[in-house]
């Protein structure tokens, strides 16, 4: 056991490294999902049946195309086609084009159930097809779409362990190297608390960008009260103005 | 290139006859199959205030919908102010007008849902400003300042930071009548919108109508079952059934002496038993 925390403090750093590349992945990954979720999710809404049509293409190629497979061709066949990418770019765009497919479904689901009222009462106001999107629609599908986002980013965060097949040295890759001078148990071990720990950080993050979401619609409490820890006085006061 | 014209413009026999502010030629509204409109011919003149009565279904709310353009019209022409709304009859065939076109003349139009349909990711003076300063360019300081003056004259005055949400139904139905104001619209449509509150809220949401009624100018359009606003506001009342007018007549007349048997019996059943009458206050 003795021999495990030692090449374990010894590998340390290295695994900060390697840690540090899913991250950068994850976020990025993240990211680049997000504005793809956006523009192919409000595409496969346009009137424009050529428009709509692509986006609902590129949604399904993505979805339906092995995530390695997609990394492979960026890595190894683009360049032979004249476009080589560093690996950490290789990876965010295929993680972003992945995962990005799966949440345009999300966006155009959560637009989708906003309302028709809401709608209606923004053409009773003269309002612009953007106006009403920025600044009512989409405000509102926020809120709903936040559960669902934080499923897929969750995936992806676990998704980025298959870079090291392009070369990158992230979490995964340098727990595997510490599993050579440890227990198999011990190496994976590690591995399997680290990216728990992220995957409950990123969801703690998400859930209160719900609750904030949520307080803007006059649904819940505001990000403030909820963090507030609630001491019996103040639970009971609560459980007084409600009564 | 030639000069096209408008046969309606024609026909304005160069008198200086006033120019309705609805005009509904021919107009027809289908959903499938069902044909909700038929050949409805009418007109609204400005300052009138009309309300439509008769049975759900009888395409009432659709014809509110359609001035709004939250329908599109299946066959003929609505006229705002005597200009084609959606669409118009050119070179002697029936073309969707541009959006930039309508949206020029919707800006005239309000309308109140019967949903209010608050915007829950705003607050209550948010709301208010939200079309005039994004729509109209007002500034913010000058929307703010009616918007205040709108609350207070719905009865809310201290209500302007507070959330749609934690406002009851009564009103958020004041707010959504004073955001509907704030666009200065010559035209309102007011659709069923005493129908979601509870029975005790709606003499304060119709006690404010009836002061807009008697202060401004505005032409409504009304769809309620509350016969006796109604009959307070309005100086005619159309009867449908089945997408036509069955019936036309000032309130008096319509609510005291019905001619047709369809309006009779729909009077009949809304107003209960009795003789079928309501009373002048």
């Amino acid at each position: 056991m003795e021999s495990n925390f030692e090449a374990l403090a010894e590998a340390w750093p290295r695994i900060l490294d390697g840690l540090w590349i899913t991250l950068q992945l994850t976020l990025g990954g993240a990211l680049l999902a997000m504005v793809i979720a956006v523009v192919l999710g409000l595409g496969s809404r346009l009137h424009n049946i050529v428009l709509r049509g692509l986006c609902r293409a590129i949604m399904e190629f993505f979805r339906g195309t092995s995530l390695v497979v997609q990394l492979f061709f960026f890595f190894f066949v683009l360049p032979q086609l004249g476009l080589a990418l560093p690996a950490m770019v290789c990876g965010i765009l295929g993680l972003g084009l992945n995962y990005g497919a799966y949440a345009a479904e999300v966006v155009r689901g959560s637009i989708n159930s906003v309302p028709t009222g809401q709608w209606e009462a923004t053409t009773a106001l003269s309002m612009s097809k953007s106006q009403q999107m920025i600044r009512v629609i989409f405000p509102q599908a926020w809120a709903l779409m936040i559960p669902s986002l934080t499923n897929y980013l969750i995936h992806m965060l676990k998704g980025t362990a298959i870079v090291s097949f392009i070369t990158l040295a992230d979490l995964t890759y340098h727990t595997e190297q510490l599993r050579e001078q440890t227990d198999t148990f011990f190496a994976y071990g590690v591995s399997l608390v680290i990216y728990f720990v992220i995957a409950y950080i990123l969801t703690l993050i998400m859930n209160a960008l719900e609750v904030r979401a949520k307080h803007r619609l006059g649904r819940g409490e505001s990000l403030r009260e909820a963090l507030t820890p609630k001491t019996p006085e103040t639970a009971a006061a609560e459980g007084g103005r409600k009564a | 290139m030639p000069t096209t014209t408008d046969p309606h413009a024609a026909a304005g026999d160069g008198t200086a006859a006033a120019v309705p502010a609805i005009r509904f030629e021919n107009v027809e509204k289908r959903f499938g199959d069902n044909v909700v409109l038929k050949d409805l011919n009418f007109e609204v003149a400005k300052g009138d205030r009309v309300t439509l009565i008769g049975p759900s279904g009888s395409g009432k709310t659709t014809i509110l919908r359609l001035v709004m353009t939250l329908e599109s019209l299946s066959d003929g022409y609505i006229y705002i102010d005597g200009e084609p709304l959606t669409h118009e009859l050119r070179d002697g065939k029936r073309v969707a007008r541009s959006e930039k076109a309508q949206k020029q003349i919707r800006k005239r139009i309000g309308m109140v849902f019967q949903q209010f349909n608050l915007f829950p990711n705003m607050t209550v003076l948010e709301n208010i400003i939200e079309a005039p300063v994004h729509v109209l360019g007002q500034s913010k300081a000058e929307a703010t300042k009616r918007a205040m003056e709108l609350l207070e004259s719905v009865g809310l005055p201290g209500k302007a930071n507070a959330h749609p949400l934690q406002l009851s139904g009564g009103q958020q139905q004041r707010v959504a009548i004073a955001r509907a104001l704030a666009m200065d619209p010559d035209i309102l449509l007011l659709d069923e919108v005493t129908s979601a509150l509870d029975p005790e809220i709606v003499g304060e949401v119709l006690g404010i109508l009836r002061h807009i009624a008697e202060t401004t100018d505005i032409t409504m359009l009304i769809v309620t079952h509350e016969m006796q606003f109604a009959r307070d506001v309005s100086n005619r009342v159309m009867m449908f059934d089945g997408g036509r007018v069955v019936e036309e007549a000032t309130p008096d007349v319509m609510f005291t002496n019905p001619q047709h048997e369809r309006t009779q019996a729909f009077l009949h059943a809304v107003l209960g038993s009795g003789d079928g009458h309501i009373g002048t206050h």
